[in-house]
């Protein structure tokens, strides 16, 4: 690949800063609302560099980490659950209605109730993503195990396993490059999720600083936020295709493109 | 469907229908017992009194339901007639492809709520706002469906345009997007959760009249019952929206089916 292919991705992009630069320097100057692009990157030049409460640093982290808690509470119990309803068939019909009922319950509506419980601060944003990351990752983890090979499951019963033995030896590991998908889109699922509950309520991490930029009338330092939220979210997306493309790579290939 | 429950798909039905009553029996019991406090827990009567004063005549709360499902529908509606024309232009000229899906593939992870500050900067507290951040929010899956959708069309189809001297114009609209339109209905459907949620949250930030918002001030001046009122309500417009699609699905894409 030449450098032109290397750099086509880029033209696009480059184009519209250009022309954001433009407009903001002289249709709109000194706006409140919008700075441009080249302000934008001196701000988050700053923001980098300050310490504290309000540096990237520990905004960053602290989103992260409420979001990597909450899913791996939601996917741990989804699984559980999940590799339960798929095993058993009278087990999934029993659930389904309640699962049908409680499943379109909006993620965002739990946020004043978590709120009410457990006030500002990790808690709160932990349990929400775990809320919105259970129920794609039940449903998914119970679709894997139904379509892990039949004769597997036949071998299990001719080795008289018991159903733990049956579980952990067998099932799980055969469904793993499914269950990468199914991970792939919790991890997607949970970082929008914590930045949500931080622009709505809960004060700290990256959307709470987007916010507190806004509300300051600093227009350079929100597009920073907003520039550098999208490179982490745009960056962790990668990361975890990279990863689910190895893992399907030595646990045999799966036929099929994750379906949110 | 059969009302006896000797049948496998009767008694499975029944004991789905009894698994639910159980946990609504565990709340019951939970939040009568207190085991977990009256001020997060409200008891099952409580909110389904809070239910039937909120929606009965003087009660606020199904005026609140009707805006969220407005704010919903509108920005759903412009999210997919947005998402399928730029689609579309994207999804018809491979050169467009090209240079532009590398800059989606950037925005896409992008949560529709962090855009929010911005849309406040630039168009402030106003129902205009919200709607605009849901319209945006939501126009991303049907956007990449039908540019994956129209990218995806077979090599076939597309001999068979080039015979027929079909123009640009005439093979999006009579080969592009039919082909495309399963991916662009899975896509809409995607884009109407998202809708929902990104309305409730900007109502609750906005303060636009609406469940989002009344929820925020239940949770904030500990009306429990309220709170779970609308949590309800919420839900039951998910449940309804999401079935009303695969309907709507199921009959469009009727012709698809042999």
């Amino acid at each position: 690949m030449g450098w032109p292919q290397l750099l086509r991705p880029w033209v696009f992009p480059a184009a519209l800063l250009g022309l954001l630069e433009v407009a903001a320097r002289w249709l709109v100057p000194g706006s409140d609302a919008l700075a441009p692009p080249s302000q934008t990157a001196m701000a988050f030049g700053r923001a980098l560099m300050a310490q504290g409460d309000d540096s990237v640093l520990q905004a960053t982290t602290f989103t992260l980490t409420s979001a990597a808690l909450g899913l791996m509470l939601g996917a741990a119990l989804g699984l559980a659950l999940g590799i339960v309803l798929g095993l058993s068939r009278r087990a999934a019909a029993m659930g389904f209605l309640s699962i049908e009922v409680l499943r379109p319950v909006p993620s965002v509506a739990l946020i004043p109730l978590a709120m009410l419980v457990f006030g500002f601060g990790y808690r709160m944003e932990v349990s929400v993503v775990a809320f919105a990351t259970f129920w794609p990752l039940l449903i998914l983890t119970q679709a894997a195990v139904r379509q892990v090979e039949p004769q597997l499951l036949e071998v299990a019963h001719a080795l008289g396993l018991s159903p733990w033995a049956r579980t952990t030896q067998i099932v799980l590991p055969a469904m793993v490059p499914r269950l990468f998908i199914a991970l792939r889109l919790g991890v997607s699922i949970a970082l929008v999720v914590a930045v949500t509950v931080e622009i709505a309520a809960n004060p700290s991490g990256m959307g709470y600083a987007m916010m507190i930029a806004q509300q300051s009338l600093e227009p350079d330092l929100m597009l920073a936020w907003l520039f550098w939220i999208g490179v982490v979210g745009y960056g962790i997306n990668l990361a975890t295709l990279r990863l689910q493309r190895a893992v399907a790579q030595r646990m045999g290939e799966v036929n099929l493109e994750a379906k949110p | 469907m059969n009302a006896t429950t000797q049948t496998p798909r009767g008694r499975a039905q029944a004991e789905s229908v009894l698994v639910l009553a159980l946990l609504l029996a565990l709340w019951w019991l939970a939040s009568h017992q207190q085991w977990v406090s009256k001020v997060f827990l409200p008891t099952p009567e409580a909110t389904l009194e809070s239910l039937a004063q909120g929606l009965g005549s003087g009660g606020e709360l199904s005026g609140f339901t009707l805006d969220t499902i407005v704010r919903m529908l509108l920005g759903w509606l412009l999210a997919s007639a947005i998402g399928i024309a730029l689609g579309a232009l994207i999804g018809a000229s491979n050169t467009a492809r090209i240079w532009i899906a590398p800059t989606l593939e950037f925005l896409r992870p992008l949560p529709a709520s962090a855009v929010m500050p911005l849309a406040i900067s630039l168009f402030g507290l106003s129902s205009g706002m919200v709607l605009s951040v849901v319209a945006f929010g939501a126009m991303w899956p049907v956007l990449l469906a039908t540019v994956h959708g129209l990218a995806a069309v077979h090599v076939r189809l597309r001999e068979v345009a080039t015979a027929l001297q079909l123009s640009r114009t005439a093979f999006v609209f009579k080969i592009g997007l039919p082909n495309a339109m399963p991916d662009i209905l899975s896509g809409m459907r995607l884009s109407m959760t998202v809708s929902l949620i990104v309305a409730v949250v900007g109502e609750m930030i906005a303060s636009q009249s609406g469940l989002g918002q009344a929820i925020l001030l239940a949770a904030r001046s500990f009306r429990a019952s309220e709170l779970f009122a609308g949590i309800v309500l919420l839900g039951a417009i998910g449940f309804a929206s999401n079935a009303l699609l695969a309907v709507l699905e199921r009959k469009v894409l009727k012709w698809q089916r042999p």
